[in-house]
């Protein structure tokens, strides 16, 4: 019961973005992984890339309101890794059948489909803001990724009050919003 | 001005800030005018996509400061560490015997082969210009640009002895450079694209390698968090294209960008330290970084050949983490932490550059 319920709180932690949780997620998972990667092929680089992948598909699963982690972490993280690099493997024609398989592993194709379509989704924003071109993609970084606000945005930009770096903000929104769009399919 | 007003309206909308009054009536609005309900919906959507996005990058940032902060606390590793000490305890008592007869006998070899190798191993020096920028050259440059110098951090009555560019490896001001950009100078005034200077001390030195690391030392530099670029330690593959930022117009203060491919895997006649790249440098482009398209350091230009045209030969940056495992076990004070974090992958060319050159400094080396 006590390791549940700890394990709740991790995911928690997680699904805010808390450093200190993700550190202990981090410590408790990685070496097993980095591993199981260089066991199978893979260097350390690999071993991390594939490593922060699948705490990115733990975290977007822990943000949905309906989510419930029907195993425990390890386990979570150690099936979606697995399925990472054996796609991988694929890519890059290296692929064998015998991959070391010493722990239990889940089901976890749907999670990985809706991983996949979200990554691709973040590469049409990607894309979009780097077309937007300066100022508006340092304003928009600022104002969305780095959270600064209104003020402190019209100071580091150089506008006159922060009314002017509203107006700005929302002319850049409306344009990366048509870019965005250009790309992305919502018939999909 | 309308469509702005309109999105400032929907945006409170959606983030309900709106009192009920005004709620119900954009409410009423939107069921009436259905290109209104349609950009609410889109614009929803919108919001939410950019929101995950931000998320995610956040959380990318957080992984890998967490991935940095557990690799110095060394409760994870890249290799190096070996875990048993009881077991290798135990072997060395069981082939103790063994292994000093091995030890004569490699050593024994070593010595042949190094010895033939020194006799047979090509003479590079009259082919190669190394492209640390001739000072003996520019002194008439320096004369014109008198007036510049003497406002300059650089102390009256030195000669300036050489000099190339130079780039931050840690935000703390620690910077990597050839051997060659400075020679045998002990100090150096470093200043980059602003025209901004910085006092700097040749920290170390590394002849065989061609690298040098140099430190900031002045009250004017505050360190730098996040350096934009991490360093590649594997190798990279034939046709990858590569760029460069430096100071070929030595002295003047002018970074320049530059563009080629990797053409070889290894350098001048095989050296196994370094690898070729077909790109036009010139003096002064010497210890400038060389990144590939996701804005990973891959080396430090050196050298070119004399004789052909646009061969260029850098130094592959792995020999970075080896120079800088060296000094950790030599010297206790320099403690470089080599930056791991990339933000570049992805960017195009333009933003890259303009994130990178701020790190890349123009060195003039010179001893007191």
């Amino acid at each position: 019961m006590k390791t549940e319920l700890s394990e709740q709180v991790l995911l928690k932690g997680l699904a805010e973005n808390d450093s200190k949780i993700i550190e202990i997620i981090y410590k408790n998972n990685f070496p097993s992984i980095q591993s199981f990667i260089l066991n199978n092929n893979g260097s350390y680089d690999d071993a991390k890339d594939i490593f922060q992948e699948s705490m990115i598909a733990l975290y977007e699963k822990a943000q949905t309101d309906s989510f419930v982690l029907t195993c425990k972490i390890n386990t979570y993280l150690y099936s979606i890794c697995r399925r990472l690099w054996l796609k991988r493997l694929q890519q890059i024609g290296k692929y064998s059948n015998q991959l070391d398989n010493l722990e239990e592993t889940i089901s976890v194709e749907d999670d990985l489909v809706i991983h996949n379509k979200r990554d691709a989704d973040f590469k049409i924003m990607e894309h979009a803001l780097s077309s937007l071109g300066e100022p508006c993609r340092s304003l928009l970084e600022g104002f969305y990724i780095k959270k600064m606000d209104m003020q402190q945005l019209s100071e580091s930009f150089g506008y006159t009050n922060s009314d002017n770096a509203k107006t700005q903000k929302y002319k850049c929104l409306m344009r990366l919003k048509k870019l965005f769009f250009a790309q992305y399919n919502i018939g999909e | 001005m309308d469509d702005i007003l309109l999105l400032q309206t929907i945006e409170r909308y959606i983030h309900n800030k709106m009192d009920a009054e005004e709620r119900a009536f954009f409410e009423q609005h939107r069921k009436n005018v259905p290109e209104v309900d349609q950009l609410v919906v889109e614009h929803t959507m919108f919001l939410n996509q950019l929101e995950d996005f931000s998320a995610n990058k956040n959380l990318k940032r957080t992984l890998n400061d967490v991935h940095s902060k557990l690799l110095d606390e060394a409760c994870i590793s890249e290799g190096s560490n070996s875990s048993s000490n009881a077991k290798v305890i135990f072997f060395w008592n069981k082939y103790k015997k063994v292994t000093a007869i091995a030890a004569v006998v490699g050593g024994a070899i070593a010595f042949m082969i190094s010895g033939l190798v020194a006799y047979f191993a090509p003479q590079n020096q009259q082919y190669l210009s190394q492209l640390g920028a001739k000072v003996e050259q520019q002194e008439r440059k320096i004369t014109a640009l008198k007036n510049e110098i003497k406002t300059s951090k650089i102390p009256e009555n030195v000669v300036i002895k050489s000099g190339g560019s130079a780039f931050l490896i840690d935000g703390n001001g620690y910077l990597v450079t050839n051997a060659h950009v400075v020679e045998d100078a002990t100090f150096a005034v470093i200043s980059n694209s602003d025209g901004r200077e910085y006092n700097a001390k040749i920290k170390f030195k590394d002849v065989k390698r061609d690298l040098a690391i140099l430190k900031i030392e002045d009250e004017d530099y505050s360190p730098v968090k996040n350096l934009p670029y991490s360093f590649r330690k594997n190798n990279l593959d034939l046709g990858e294209e590569v760029y460069t930022l430096g100071y070929p117009n030595f002295p003047r203060n002018e970074v320049v960008y530059n563009i080629g491919y990797l053409s070889g895997e290894t350098g001048y006649n095989g050296d196994s330290l370094s690898f070729q790249i077909q790109m036009n440098a010139n003096h002064g482009n010497s210890g400038g970084p060389v990144l590939n398209k996701n804005g990973e350091v891959v080396g430090v230009l050196s050298t070119k050949q004399l004789k052909a045209d646009g061969v260029t030969f850098a130094i592959k940056s792995k020999n970075i983490y080896k120079l800088i495992d060296e000094i950790k076990n030599t010297d206790q004070d320099i403690r470089i932490k080599i930056n791991y974090n990339n933000s570049l992958k992805g960017d195009n060319r333009v933003h890259q550059i303009k994130n990178v050159k701020d790190f890349v400094y123009m060195v003039k080396a010179y001893t007191k």
